[in-house]
Formats: structure tokens, C-alpha cells, sequence
């Protein structure tokens, strides 16, 4: 496009750009906070898309919607609204890991969230393919003015964020056939990505992928393991009162050694294996052709077929992501149980896209080069709706605190998984799309699903997103916490034997003397409820009456104080070094008692603390305590 | 911050006497400092220098910038000198030079030196004499005596060194002795990482075991039970238990062990002490009491460094002076790794002065030697022999030299000796990294115990974590990257 034919179409504070789950947590997050913003999608009718699984939440990832929850964001609310089937995950296997998942009604969220941000307040939904950032030159770097439409429509505006997923320079892939495409069919936006060079931004190609989806018609569920919900559905947002809903099931099936032949005998067909795909894919969602070839000795692999709404017959068959041409694909899919007779509807495919390197943008999300230019989601190199939500709201915040002249939030590594999440991308960069998992948080113990407002509301509540009613409320339940805990802890069950009979009934060793309701608490066999009927039988009074997560909760607390009281020394070592502010325009050429590679690596991130400088790798701890020295810090 | 700017000298070869010393010097003015004290040539320098007296010793010291003159990494031959005031039969003050050695100096200009910075090297003849008056000039001329690991500390602050190999060229420069140099030199090729390294991959596979199934609960995962992880930790156990166990022998190859001599006055101790040493050293007398302080000798017993003290001889006494020596000589037995009590077989003392002794002794780490064996009766050394049955007891003599191989056949038994100097297997010789290891066994034993207590994934994990990373301090690696590393090379998990 001409730059002549811009034209002035109005103004707005903050341009939000791709309203997928970063966009629309970054928007409605600046509108929240009382600023106009405008969100731009390449096509309305993709808002809050899906294009790949039709599920919110897993491991880490279920807490990291809790996380966007307690700091006001939509995501868990909207999930609540529209779930098809929930799920509390790892439940036998620890406090720490308890995850929430949930199946979606992908079209009712996509509908649910274009109603959200059309009914919020200071904010414009507009449809509208951006292709050009406007910056003028600032006293060290440039500030962005505003953004331009491919219409040539022109908005000025004071900050801009970027999340534009997988669409720039969208090529799709499916066998030998590629052609420029953003995810689903949708449009891709190919202006955007010169002009991010152009600013100084170095990109990378990524590549991610998704499975088929098949015609409910056809499937032979006989030949499939039925997988349910839970009976009690606990919901992600702190602010949904209950979920009653009539829950879908999902199923479970295997590939056969047939569907390994097809594949084997087709990989040269494959763009993965014989060289035509330049992306890096990721590791952890590897195509079936790749883990056939990869763990040949493996007899069969899962595929597990889930619901993709209400009022559509299609499904999404998870675990059988590839690239293969479709013929193939056609094959090898009727060879999996119970799928002889089935319909594809959408093939699988790959995509590519340019992300940026991460590692240019400061913890605030905003980056080093432009002021006031903001990026969040997968164009920072991460995947999954969910991890590109939460650094949504944290983009939207941060950009909102900088227009008001406040200090930015920063989520540190013991605050949440977004916080790992931001500080993983930041400061050590990635190589693949990054997901979320436990694995990667050191503090899991204290960065629980059942704690997220424990941990962030307060962060929340300060911005402005967190009204004054749930806050209230929220002390109301930290108050009833402590009172409960205190009274579990010195309410002694003075006369054991008339509670043994339950304690044997239990498989918990019957009380020789007297203990504290506490202490039996911390038996593994017992959980909250039993201490209910254990006073009930002992005849204890007026035990206070505390709402199930608060018991949740508190049973967590209790059985783990151990470990947690340990977890916490260990965040407190963490803060001391996070502590420990670098400054932000610092040359480090100048300290020649750093390695090189390490000058090199502090310069490129600038980190804001030693802590962070700790975390890049090629800084050594020799380098660690060469900084301290320099900066008297020993 | 330390003062870096100043240049800093120190004689960096192991004192005792050798066929050659090194004097480094290192700092900024490392080459202008050698200027004040190397010359090429002799004749041409002593001749610029009767100029310098003829013309009335008027500026500095003539130098002849021999050094200046030197290309990068070059080594020159040439003699340290030194201006010496001296006094002529007149009495009259004047300064000459005075030639202290012939040398070869080597010049490695910044950053391409040890520490980094300019550093010149003298090599000259090793004798300490030599060395200590080189070292002299060289400080004269406006270098600092270098303290203890100052070059390895510029060399690491430079980034020359990381903190690994730092440690270990510490322990290099602080070992006694050829075995403890050979553990430090091994562990700075890395086999200890090596080792610990193979421990710890061993316990991040066990990590991304449990992780895999945390992060993909929807996945079968083959072979992975609860017990398998038991059974690595077990493993690492084991491995981190023999690792931290070397440490008492690694401290003892490279700091030595501390052997007290002691006795009744006139025993034989300063004379074991010098068939230990191979010379006189001690004051040998027949006068009981003649060794009033203590006196420490270093030996040498297959590659340990032995520290042996002497001490007075213990007996109650009314001279001050000796009063305060055997007080001493108590204090040193209390502290010593070994003891060797020596008691005189030929003039038996009295049984309430050996009931006294044996109260000192601590029958594990005392040897006894029973002495004078030639010449004394059987009847005593039976008695004697009796009179310390719990001891481990040696029959010598002296004078003969008779049972001094035995003497140190059992010393080696003591401390295993044989079995490190046969041995190949690492040895821990750095304290941070015992307690490293240590602190790594802690939480191996605290995740054991959640095992066995039933408790969930996560809390069992939880120390097997911190158990890694620990070892990960040693060999300077993260845990997380390397879970998820495994995790995507072992299963096969994902959409």
C-alpha cells in the first residue's frame, strides 16, 4: 500500500493488534483501566478462535487461567460459560499438580468473548489487517504514533501490542501441497512482518500443527474407551458460582501396526522428513508420522476423539497431528480402532509463522527498541491459548500502568506460571514454541490451582481489575483460612475411642491418646471432610462452617506444611538475588572482568536484576559474582 | 572491589628446594616493574650504569628496557639484578649493582596471560635463597607481595578461569604434595564432573518420569512405577555416599595428616622422630626433657604429606617452662589424627604415670611403640604389651632401627594408604562440593521418605529437584531445561 493513501480514521490510547486469546486479555485489560483502546482482528468472525484443540486448561496450564482470573482477566469465566465436559487432572498425584481441564464449546466461546469485549467500555472491535506500525524518534529510541489498516485506515495512539499468533507470513502445509494462509483459513498477515524488521526486531520461524477433524457419523464409539467428567464440576473463575451443565464425554483409541505401515510406507511424502518445512516445530506436540518413526518399538499410540461443540458433528482427533498429504492421511485415520468408516472434514496441517526473539523485550513485555510497542502471545515464541492469554492481560496491564506514569507489574517465578512463562521467554529465549509445564517451575509446591488468588489478586486488585466486592470477599476467605486453621490446630480430640470405630473404618491407625484435629488432618488417609464427621462423633461444637475450597485448601496447607514452609525459604533465597536491580541502560563491554560470551549475553538481554542476569545461559557463576563485585554488591 | 590496579609478585613454584623457581608478576606494570631489574647483557648495562655514578647518579636507575623491548610471548635470556647500597672501607655510603641470578624471562602481555593481565615470569634457580632476593628485587621496584590465590582470583574475575576450575587450581596451588596435585589435576579435567554428572542424569531421568506423567496425565506411559524411582534413588545413594566418604581421604591427601609424638621424657621420641624425618633435627640428648616446646617435620609416606609433632615429654614437672610444653603436648594429642606414644621398655615408668598416659589415649588413633626392644628385658615388654592390649602395639628399637617398616606398613594400613594411592576412583578434596554432595544426600534421604510415606508425586519429586540441582551447582547445570530435554527424548506425548 501507498503511504498516500492513508488516511485519518480517528484516535484511541491503545491499538491492540490480533484479538485471539493475547489480543483479547491485552484489550480488555487497557479498556478496564479506563483507557480507549481499539482491537483489530484480520476477520470478527475468528475472535477467541481455536484452531486447534477445542480445550482450556492441563497441567500448568489450568493454573495459568487461574492466574489470569485473579488478575481479572476473562478467559476463566468465559471457559466456565461454555464448557463441554471438566476435569480435575493429577489428582493422586499431588497438591502442587491438581489441574483443571475442560472441553469447550469452541464456536459458544468464540461468541462469548466477541460479546465481552463488544460490551465492554472504552474499547472498539474493529475488523482490519494491520500492515504498518507508525513510530517517530524519541531522544534514544523511537515511540510508536500509531497503526495503519490495509485500507489505508490510519488510528494514532500512544502504544501498541502485538499479538498477531500464527499469522504473519502464515503458510500452511499439508503433504506436498503449501500455500500462504493464516491458521483455519483465515487470511494471513503478510505486511507486518518487513516492517517489524525494519524496526530493528530479528524474527524466527516457527511451525506448529494440528490434527484432523472427523465426522462424528462414522465413528464406532463401541470400539473406544469412554472418558467422562467429573461429577462436580469446579469451575476455573473465582467469580462463576457453579457449572451445571449436561457434561459431552470424550474417548479413547489407538493407532494399529496397519496405521504404522501407511505412515512408514509414506514418510518420504512427508514436507517434515524430506526437507520443504524451514520452521522449528515444537517437541512436545509431535506429529504422528513423528513419534511412529521416532519410537519405533512403540506398538500402538493414543488418539483420543473430543467434541467440538453442541450443535456440530465434527471432532477433533487429539494426538494425531501431521503433515502428511491427505490421501494419507485418509489411510492412515480408517486404520485407527473404530474409525474404519470415517469422514475427514478438515484434514490435519502445519503452519509456519514469524514469531520475534523474545529475548528483545524487557519483563513488562514491552519492548527494548520501540517505546511503548507491546507483544504478547505466540509472536513471542510461546504456544497455547492459555499461555498467550496470561501474557495478554500482562501486556494489556503493563501498557495501561505506562500510559498512567506507574511502575510496571512484573510476576516473578514464585508468583505464578506466568511469571515463569515471561521470564523463560525474556531472558533465555526459545528455540521451539514454548508450552507451559510443571517441569519448568521450580516452585511448583507454592504455584498451586488452588492458591492463584492467594498469589496474584492483590497485583490484580492494585491495577484496577479486581473490583472492590471480590477483593472483600477474598480477605473474607483468607481471614476464614486463618481462623480455621488456628481452630484445626488447637481443638484436641480428648477422648479417642469415640472416634477410633471411624479411624479403623478409614484404614488410619486408631488414637492411643489425646491429638489435634490437625494432626490428623495430616494423615494421608484422611481429608478434610472425615475431620467434619471425626468432630461430629467426638462432639466438639460449633464447628465454624467453611466453604469447600476454603477445606480444600486448608487440607492442602495442612498435609503439606512441611514441604511448603521449605518451598518458601527457597523463594525467599529467590527474591534476594531478584533483589538485586541491574541498571537498565548499562554497557556491560565496560566490566572486563566478565567473560565475553557473558558481556555479550548481558547486553543483548539487559536484565533488570541478578538474579535474572543469573538465569541467561552463557553467564556463568564466575560472571555472577564478577557483576556483584563490580557492583559492590558482595 | 579490589584494587586491581596494582601489580602484584609472588614466587609461584612450591617452596622446598628445586632445580628451578618461577617469580611471576602480574599486573598493569608487570613489564615496567621488570625493566627495573633485568638486563640482557652485563657488560653493556654495567657500562651504562658507570655512566650513571660518573655522571652523579642524577634521576632513576639507569634501565636498559629489556623488557619493554621484548615482542609478545617472547622469552629472553638475561640476569636479575639489584642496586645494593654498600659501604666502603672509608665508610663512605654508595650503591652498586649487584647480579643476583641468571634467568630467562617470558612476557605475556594482556589478555593473553594466566590472570589476564600483563604478566612476566622470571625463571631462575630454584633455591630459596635465589628466589627470595629475586622476589625482593621485584617488590622493590613497585610490585605487592601477592597473597595466597591471588593470581587464580584475577584470573577468574578476568574470566579466565570459571569457578570449577578456580577451585581446583586452589587446591593445586594449596596441595602439599604429587597425589593431592594428581587429584586436583584430575578433577580439573573433569572426571568428578564426570561422575557426578552421571549421578545426577540418573535423577533427572527419574524427575522426567514423574513429570511426564504430571504433564501428560492423559498418556500411558510405559515401566513407570513408583518403585523404579526408588530403586535410582537407592543407586544415587549409594554412589553420593562413597563420593562423600572420600572426602576424609581427600582432605588427608591434600592437606596431609597430623601425627603427634608423645610419651615419657626421654622415650625415644625425638630419636623416632629423626628416623622418621631421615635427619637430625630434634635435639637428641639423654637428658630427660630436652625437647621443651614442640617441633613439627614434614614427611612424606607414599605421597601423604605427614605432619609429625613432636612434643614434649609428658610428665609432671615443676619447671615453668616445660610445665607449658607438655600442657601443649596434651592439647596437640587431643587434636592429632595419630598418635604415636612411645613407651621405654628398658626403663619402665612407674604405673600410676602410665595409668595417666593411657587417659590421654584414645586406642583408635594411637599407635604405641614399645621401645628399646634390644635392650630391654621380656618380662617388661610383656608387661608392656599387656599393659596396652587395646592398642595396636609395635616393638622397635631406635637405635637399630629395628620394626620401622612395620612402623609404616602400619600407619599406611591406618588411613588406607595403599587403597588411595591404587586407586583411581574420585575423591572429593573441595569443601563446596562435599557439602554440595552432602546437602545432595539430604534431600535424596527426605525423598526416600516421602516415598516411603506415601506422600504424592509432586512432594517426592520436590527433593529429588533440589537433590539435582545440587549436584547441578557442582557441575554447573539447571535442572528444569534438563527435565524437559528428557521428557521430549524418552516419551512419546502430545497432540
Amino acid at each position: 500500500m501507498n503511504k498516500n493513501n492513508y488516511f485519518d480514521a480517528g484516535e484511541c490510547d491503545v491499538a491492540v493488534v490480533g484479538a485471539g486469546h493475547a489480543g483479547c486479555e491485552a484489550a480488555l485489560a487497557c479498556a478496564r483501566m479506563g483507557f480507549k483502546t481499539i482491537i483489530f482482528a484480520i476477520n470478527l468472525d475468528s475472535v477467541g478462535n481455536m484452531p486447534c484443540n477445542p480445550s482450556i486448561g492441563g497441567t500448568s496450564k489450568g493454573q495459568l487461567v487461574r492466574e489470569i482470573d485473579a488478575l481479572g482477566g476473562s478467559m476463566g469465566k468465559i471457559a466456565d460459560k461454555t464448557t463441554l465436559q471438566s476435569k480435575i487432572l493429577n489428582k493422586a498425584k499431588g497438591p502442587a499438580v491438581y489441574s483443571l481441564r475442560a472441553q469447550i464449546d469452541r464456536r459458544r466461546y468464540q461468541e462469548e468473548m466477541k460479546h465481552e469485549l463488544e460490551l465492554q467500555k472504552n474499547l472498539e472491535v474493529k475488523q482490519g489487517e494491520i500492515i504498518d506500525i507508525l513510530t517517530e524518534d524519541g531522544e534514544t529510541i523511537p515511540h510508536v504514533t500509531g497503526v495503519v489498516t490495509h485500507t489505508g485506515a490510519t488510528y494514532k495512539c500512544k502504544s501498541v501490542i502485538l499479538c498477531t499468533g500464527t499469522y504473519l507470513k502464515g503458510r500452511v502445509i499439508i503433504g506436498d501441497v503449501s500455500y500462504s494462509s493464516g491458521p483455519d483459513g483465515l487470511f494471513p498477515a503478510n505486511s507486518l512482518s518487513p516492517r517489524l524488521k525494519e524496526l530493528g526486531f530479528s524474527l524466527i520461524r516457527f511451525k506448529t500443527g494440528t490434527p484432523a477433524r472427523i465426522r462424528r457419523e462414522g465413528i464406532d464409539f463401541s470400539q473406544m474407551e469412554i472418558q467422562y467428567g467429573d461429577d462436580v464440576i469446579e469451575p476455573f473463575s473465582a467469580e462463576t458460582d457453579k457449572v451445571e451443565i449436561d457434561q459431552m464425554p470424550c474417548y479413547l483409541t489407538h493407532t494399529t501396526a496397519e496405521t504404522h505401515e501407511i505412515i512408514r510406507k509414506n514418510i518420504h511424502r512427508s514436507p517434515m522428513f524430506n526437507g520443504s518445512i524451514e520452521g522449528v516445530g515444537p517437541r512436545y506436540c509431535p506429529s504422528i508420522e513423528d513419534k511412529v518413526m521416532r519410537f519405533a518399538d512403540k506398538e500402538r499410540h493414543q488418539a483420543f476423539v473430543e467434541p467440538m461443540g453442541r450443535n456440530t458433528e465434527e471432532m477433533y482427533l487429539q494426538g494425531m497431528s501431521s503433515s502428511l498429504p491427505e490421501d494419507v492421511q485418509i489411510q492412515f485415520i480408517r486404520s485407527i480402532k473404530g474409525l474404519s468408516d470415517v469422514v475427514i472434514m478438515r484434514p490435519a496441517y502445519a503452519i509456519e509463522y514469524d514469531a520475534i526473539d523474545a529475548q528483545q523485550l524487557k519483563l513488562s513485555l514491552e519492548s527494548r527498541i520501540v517505546d511503548n510497542l507491546f507483544f504478547a502471545g505466540q509472536i513471542n515464541g510461546s504456544s497455547g491459548y492459555e499461555e498467550a492469554a496470561a501474557q495478554g492481560i500482562v501486556a494489556g496491564i503493563n501498557a495501561a500502568l505506562k500510559l498512567q506514569g506507574r511502575e510496571p507489574m512484573i510476576i516473578d517465578r514464585s508468583e505464578g506460571y506466568t511469571g515463569v512463562l515471561i521470564d523463560d521467554l525474556v531472558t533465555m529465549g526459545t528455540n521451539e514454541p514454548y508450552r507451559m509445564m510443571t517441569s519448568r517451575a521450580e516452585y511448583r509446591l507454592i504455584l498451586r490451582h488452588d492458591n492463584a488468588e492467594e498469589r496474584l489478586l492483590e497485583k490484580g486488585y492494585k491495577v484496577g481489575l479486581i473490583s472492590e466486592e471480590r477483593y472483600q470477599k477474598f480477605l473474607k476467605k483468607q481471614e476464614n483460612i486463618k481462623n480455621e486453621r488456628e481452630r484445626l490446630e488447637s481443638t484436641y480430640i480428648s477422648h479417642p475411642k469415640m472416634i477410633n470405630g471411624y479411624l479403623e473404618e478409614k484404614g488410619s491407625t486408631p488414637l492411643k491418646s489425646s491429638a489435634s484435629l490437625a494432626d490428623l488432618l495430616r494423615r494421608p488417609e484422611l481429608m478434610y471432610s472425615d475431620i467434619k464427621e471425626i468432630e461430629k462423633l467426638a462432639g466438639i461444637d460449633n464447628p465454624c462452617e467453611v466453604s469447600k475450597e476454603v477445606g480444600d485448601e486448608l487440607e492442602i496447607l495442612v498435609k503439606y506444611e512441611g514441604y511448603i514452609k521449605r518451598q518458601e525459604q527457597q523463594i525467599n533465597q529467590f527474591r534476594k538475588m531478584e533483589k538485586k536491580i541491574l541498571p537498565e541502560d548499562f554497557d556491560y563491554k565496560q566490566i572486563n572482568t566478565l567473560s565475553l560470551e557473558a558481556r555479550e549475553k548481558l547486553n543483548k538481554i539487559k536484565p533488570a536484576s541478578i538474579g535474572q542476569a543469573s538465569r541467561i545461559s552463557g553467564v556463568s557463576p564466575a560472571d555472577i559474582t564478577a557483576l556483584l563485585v563490580y557492583f559492590k554488591e558482595v | 572491589m579490589n584494587n586491581f590496579s596494582d601489580t602484584i609478585a609472588a614466587i609461584s613454584t612450591a617452596p622446598g628446594s628445586s632445580g628451578v623457581g618461577i617469580i611471576r608478576i602480574s599486573g598493569e606494570d608487570a613489564f615496567t616493574i621488570s625493566d627495573k631489574l633485568f638486563c640482557r647483557n652485563k657488560e653493556a648495562f654495567l657500562h651504562i650504569c658507570d655512566k650513571y655514578f660518573s655522571d652523579g647518579e642524577s634521576g632513576d636507575f639507569p634501565s636498559m628496557n629489556d623488557v619493554s623491548s621484548m615482542n609478545n610471548h617472547e622469552i629472553r635470556h638475561g640476569y636479575i639484578y639489584d642496586f645494593v647500597k654498600n659501604t666502603d672501607e672509608k665508610g663512605k655510603v654508595g650503591v652498586s649493582v649487584d647480579f643476583i641470578d641468571e634467568c630467562l624471562l617470558s612476557k605475556m602481555p594482556a589478555p593473553y596471560s594466566y590472570t589476564g593481565e600483563n604478566v612476566a615470569e622470571i625463571n631462575c634457580h630454584g633455591s630459596f635463597a635465589v628466589l627470595s632476593r629475586v622476589l625482593s628485587a621485584v617488590i622493590k621496584s613497585g610490585a605487592r607481595p601477592a597473597e595466597p590465590g591471588e593470581f587464580t582470583k584475577r584470573a577468574f574475575l578476568n574470566g579466565k578461569l570459571d569457578l570449577a576450575k578456580a577451585e581446583a587450581v586452589m587446591d593445586i596451588i594449596n596441595s602439599k604434595t604429587e597425589q593431592s596435585r594428581r587429584a586436583a589435576v584430575s578433577q580439573l579435567e573433569g572426571r568428578l564432573s564426570k561422575q557426578i554428572e552421571g549421578i545426577r542424569s540418573s535423577l533427572i531421568g527419574c524427575l522426567s518420569e514423574i513429570d511426564v506423567s504430571i504433564d501428560y496425565p492423559e498418556y500411558e506411559m510405559d515401566g513407570i512405577t513408583g518403585d523404579h524411582s526408588m530403586q535410582i534413588m537407592i543407586d544415587a545413594e549409594k554412589s553420593l555416599k562413597r563420593l562423600s566418604e572420600t572426602y576424609y581421604r581427600g582432605r588427608l591427601i591434600k592437606e596431609g595428616i597430623n601425627l603427634v609424638l608423645s610419651g615419657c621424657p626421654n622415650a625415644g621420641k625425638s630419636s623416632l622422630m629423626n628416623v622418621l624425618s631421615g635427619y637430625n633435627r630434634a635435639i637428641v640428648t639423654d637428658i630427660p626433657g630436652t625437647t621443651r616446646d614442640v617441633i613439627e617435620e614434614f614427611i612424606q609416606i607414599d605421597g601423604i604429606s605427614v605432619t609429625v609433632t613432636d612434643t614434649a615429654g609428658l610428665r609432671d614437672t615443676d619447671d615453668i617452662v616445660e610445665k607449658i610444653g607438655v600442657d601443649k603436648a596434651i592439647d596437640r594429642i587431643s587434636d592429632a589424627e595419630l598418635v604415636i606414644y612411645i613407651a621405654d621398655a628398658d626403663s619402665l615408668a612407674e604405673k600410676s604415670v602410665l595409668d595417666e598416659h593411657i587417659s590421654f589415649l584414645d586406642s583408635g588413633r594411637t599407635i604405641v611403640i614399645i621401645n628399646k626392644v634390644d635392650v630391654a628385658s621380656k618380662e617388661n615388654i610383656d608387661f608392656l604389651k599387656e599393659f596396652f592390649k587395646d592398642f595396636c602395639t609395635v616393638e622397635m628399637s631406635m637405635k637399630t632401627e629395628k620394626g620401622v617398616e612395620n612402623l609404616y606398613q602400619i600407619i599406611k594400613d591406618k588411613f588406607s594408604l595403599g587403597e588411595i594411592y591404587n586407586n583411581s576412583e574420585n575423591i572429593l578434596t573441595n569443601e563446596r562440593h562435599k557439602a554440595l554432595v552432602d546437602s545432595a544426600l539430604n534431600h535424596l534421604d527426605k525423598a526416600k521418605e516421602s516415598y516411603e510415606k506415601n506422600m504424592p508425586l509432586d512432594c517426592i519429586s520436590y527433593d529429588i529437584w533440589l537433590c539435582a540441582e545440587k549436584l547441578g551447582e557442582i557441575t554447573g547445570k539447571s535442572v528444569s531445561e534438563d527435565v524437559v530435554n528428557d521428557i521430549f527424548s524418552r516419551f512419546c506425548v502430545g497432540k
